[in-house]
């Protein structure tokens, strides 16, 4: 803190590039040195090239009844299939429909879902948990004590008696249309709770520094302080949160699918895929359900370790 | 005999961009019964040597030479076990928090028993009444009914006086007091290094006192060690050290303390180590003025202000606790205004009260004759907003450290007035030249600055508006001595050059000295005097006063 004369003159330095700043910062610096971290965001890209270029590198459309031959049903994986001799890499399950391609599409779902009830659980979590931390009082009482009444259910079933609400409500013909939604709305709704604390309770340390006091000296609104000065000094737990939910979001999914009450079949996720083969795993086809589930694994798996890392890096004291 | 001594020891922190070398070459030297001060601003590698003599500096840092030698026994390379063995025993710490310091869990009774059975050889009984004896010794009355209480049942001072009887349990030859009265008031200040004195002499401990108050080591070191960067630059009896420096470092260092004994124009700023940036009033203010009207800028009457103890549905269970007590008190257009008071004393909380952040539950502000407070109309309270301008006391949370400079600059003109987008680039270049930090500065973050380049940043974003009205919440305590004389000196110059009307808050009496035209004294919310700054210093009237003075640590210059 010692204050240095020559350096009061900052002019003569001009300020490194954005890049460079980001590259040089103690996040990527720490990035780099975790062999974990870098394995595991290896792992998630992968998955998500795959899923996003999923329609161009699938080998079949698996949602294409014409390009489906039931002579083609339980071919073992890299073996040719005895009646037609076509071979699949990770085998095809009773309708002749290649695996490996069901996993691309599937995982595609997967991922949408997951990262769409994320964002949404973020945007509610996040502005009642400012509005809480913020405003203080009854409000705070409110909020905090709905929060807490959620709490008191598992998340997989109140995502649940959305889901269930929702499909009373939606005409049959277009129950499989809006399923997805659906299910995106019952884990966002399920999952807010722990972003709302979080972001409550950091707003409640960022409202007492002085900086939130030069702003209201001003008399900027209650609105544009919280967005503008609390915001961005709250998203670095928000950051990690995010993650570690995405990972669960991504099993919270697999989980109503694998119930029957997530994706239908005709989008089938990766739960909807390890519904189905988990059907016939004692009949010993069992890589119907071996392979989404690996994929699931690996999925949640690397998500959940760079959360870790982020959350590690970022927040030691949150451990 | 050298009960301790240190020889060129060197400290190292390795980070990803090298070493930092925190301490390089230190040598000290402790003979029994002495207090040897260690003093330097933040930075200067005083704490970190106190830890070393400790052996508590933290993985990954470490001793990288030297020797430290207690007596005949040398300490510097021990291991853990030894280290640990020997820490405590011989050599003990006073903290400077004494709330972190003690467990608040365990009675005060429980820890210093603990603390003495591992270190003496004593039963439980005999344990106790020694703790009881040490109690006493460090001036806690009813020590055998007080022992079994709690830490929070202590006011601070007081737990302050239970740190030091746990440091003195394993009668230790060497206590090293790292800002012991740091967190403490004024008053209890003056008792804790007067019993900091009397054990040392009585029991022939030798102290090491690291403090960066200059007070403080004139009050009751004999001799002491100036440190700068992590060298000792300076070392000797404390009265040749303060009086006739060898140092240039030294004598930059005791310039910048403000004399209590006398009002000095300026801070005569001796730079060490490269010049100091200017700054240009003109530019700051682009050669405006405030407009000084006759009579008074701002009238304060009767100020109260109540805080909420116990909520309650129903009000009469309601319990609240007076901050403020009917304060009444005008400010004079063009003068600095000063209110001191120790914490608690509700100094800051009438500075927000002014500023329209808190409501009023009693009396009222008037500005330049018109009420104002926070159910004033919108556009009544703009206009007051852009004429009135605060600085806070901590520039680390004062600043939003995800805002670039120049969009913190920039807030209250975007906000408050209606300048154009390039105006406002304009302003702002400007502002930051005037406070000699360049316009460059504008496109970095906070965190890149120092705590003083900060505090010129939070004066570049008061100014912005141009106002009339400027308060100042204890604008230089978190600052080193020689960044505050900066900062003061800033401030005076501002005041005089554009008439700017001044709230100053402070529990520095020497710098309200310099600063202030006008004074008022509170205590626990209450006004108890109010006088010109020099009839408040040369003659006080009331008796809370009197004590604040006496017990003002006394260091003169000059």
């Amino acid at each position: 803190m010692t204050d240095m004369p020559s350096q009061d003159r900052m002019q003569a330095k001009k300020p490194p590039s954005r890049w460079v700043r980001m590259w040089d910062s103690d996040l990527a610096w720490s990035f780099r040195h975790s062999p974990v971290a870098l394995v595991s965001l290896i792992v998630v890209l992968i998955l998500v090239g795959a899923a996003v270029l999923a329609p161009v590198i699938a080998p079949t459309d698996p949602f294409n009844p014409a390009s489906l031959n039931l002579m083609n049903g339980f071919s073992k994986p890299l073996e040719p299939n005895a009646f037609t001799g076509e071979v699949f890499i990770l085998g095809a399950d009773d309708q002749g429909r290649d695996i490996y391609s069901t996993i691309l599409f599937g995982l595609r779902i997967s991922l949408f879902v997951g990262v769409s009830a994320v964002l949404l659980a973020m945007l509610i979590g996040v502005t009642f948990g400012l509005i809480a931390g913020y405003v203080g009082g009854f409000v705070d009482s409110v909020i905090m004590r709905i929060a807490d009444v959620q709490l008191t259910f598992p998340s997989i079933l109140v995502a649940m008696l959305i889901f269930g609400l929702a499909k009373g409500v939606t005409p049959i013909a277009y129950r499989d249309e809006v399923a997805i939604w659906v299910l995106i709305l019952a884990i966002g709704l399920s999952d807010w709770v722990q972003f709302a604390r979080v972001v409550r309770s950091a707003t409640m340390v960022e409202r007492g520094k002085e900086y939130v006091q030069a702003a209201q000296l001003i008399g900027r609104s209650g609105g544009a302080i919280m967005l503008r000065h609390i915001l961005p000094n709250v998203l670095s737990p928000v950051l990690v949160i995010a993650t570690i939910s995405l990972a669960l979001a991504i099993i919270a999914e697999a989980t109503l699918s694998f119930l029957g009450v997530g994706a239908p079949p005709t989008q089938p996720s990766l739960g909807t895929l390890i519904r189905i083969g988990q059907g016939f795993l004692f009949s010993g086809e069992w890589w119907i359900l071996f392979f989404p589930a690996v994929t699931l694994l690996a999925l949640a798996l690397s998500v959940n370790l760079l959360g870790d890392w982020l959350r590690d890096v970022l927040n030691p004291r949150l451990r | 005999m050298t009960l301790l001594s240190v020889e060129n020891l060197g400290v190292a922190y390795p980070t990803r961009r090298g070493n930092v070398q925190a301490v390089t070459g230190a040598n000290l030297m402790v003979e029994p019964g002495q207090i040897h001060g260690l003093v330097g601003e933040s930075g200067a590698g005083k704490s970190t040597l106190g830890a070393a003599i400790m052996g508590l500096i933290d993985a990954p840092g470490g001793i990288t030479d030297g020797r430290i030698h207690l007596r005949d026994q040398s300490i510097g390379g021990l291991d853990k076990a030894a280290m640990q063995a020997l820490r405590g025993a011989k050599i003990s710490m006073i903290f400077q928090d004494p709330l972190t310091a003690l467990n608040p869990l365990l009675t005060v009774g429980d820890q210093i028993v603990e603390t003495i059975r591992q270190h003496l050889d004593l039963r439980e009984d005999e344990a106790r009444g020694k703790a009881i004896a040490l109690l006493d010794r460090v001036g806690i009355g009813d020590a055998d009914e007080r022992i079994d209480q709690y830490p929070h049942q202590f006011s601070g001072g007081m737990r302050q006086r239970v740190v030091i009887a746990l440091a003195l349990c394993s009668e230790p030859d060497v206590i090293i007091a790292d800002e012991p009265t740091t967190a403490l008031d004024v008053s209890i200040q003056a008792q804790i290094l007067d019993l900091v004195r009397e054990l040392a002499r009585e029991q022939q401990v030798g102290v090491i006192l690291i403090t960066h108050d200059m007070g403080v080591i004139a009050e009751i070191t004999d001799v002491v060690t100036v440190m700068y960067r992590g060298q000792v630059v300076e070392t000797g009896p404390t009265a040749k050290v303060l009086g006739n420096p060898d140092h240039d470092y030294t004598r930059a260092l005791i310039s910048a303390v403000p004399p209590p004994n006398r009002k000095m124009h300026r801070f005569e700023l001796i730079s060490y180590g490269g010049g100091l940036p200017k700054v240009n009033i003109d530019e700051l203010s682009g050669g405006w003025t405030a407009p000084l009207s006759d009579g008074p800028l701002i009238v304060a009457q009767s100020l109260t202000k109540l805080f909420v103890q116990k909520r309650s549905l129903i009000p009469s269970r309601r319990r609240y606790f007076t901050a403020v007590d009917d304060v009444s008190f005008d400010i004079r257009a063009g003068e600095v205004f000063g209110l001191v008071g120790e914490s608690g004393s509700g100094k800051s909380t009438i500075a927000r009260m002014i500023a329209a952040l808190y409501s009023l539950d009693g009396g009222s502000v008037h500005f330049d004759g018109e009420a104002v407070d926070r159910g004033s109309s919108a556009t009544m309270l703009n206009s007051y907003r852009r004429q009135i301008q605060m600085i806070f006391q901590d520039p680390f949370s004062s600043l939003n450290p995800r805002m670039r400079v120049d969009a913190i600059i920039a807030e209250p003109l975007r906000h408050l007035s209606d300048l154009s987008g390039d105006e406002v680039t304009r302003r702002v270049d400007a502002l930051l030249e005037g406070v000699g930090l360049g316009s460059a500065a504008g496109r970095r973050f906070p965190h890149e600055f120092s705590g003083g380049q900060r505090q010129r940043i939070s004066v570049a974003r008061a100014l912005a508006t141009r106002p009339r009205f400027l308060i100042c919440d204890e604008p230089t305590s978190a600052l080193d001595v020689s960044v505050q004389a900066q900062i003061l000196n800033i401030l005076k110059d501002l005041q005089e050059q554009l008439n700017l009307t001044m709230l100053f808050i402070s529990h520095d009496l020497p710098v309200v000295r310099q600063m202030c035209d006008r004074v008022g004294v509170l205590r626990n919310g209450k006004l108890v005097e109010l006088a010109d700054t020099e009839t408040l210093f040369e003659a006080p009237q009331h008796a809370y006063t009197k004590e604040l003075l006496r017990l003002m640590p006394r260091f003169r210059t000059g």
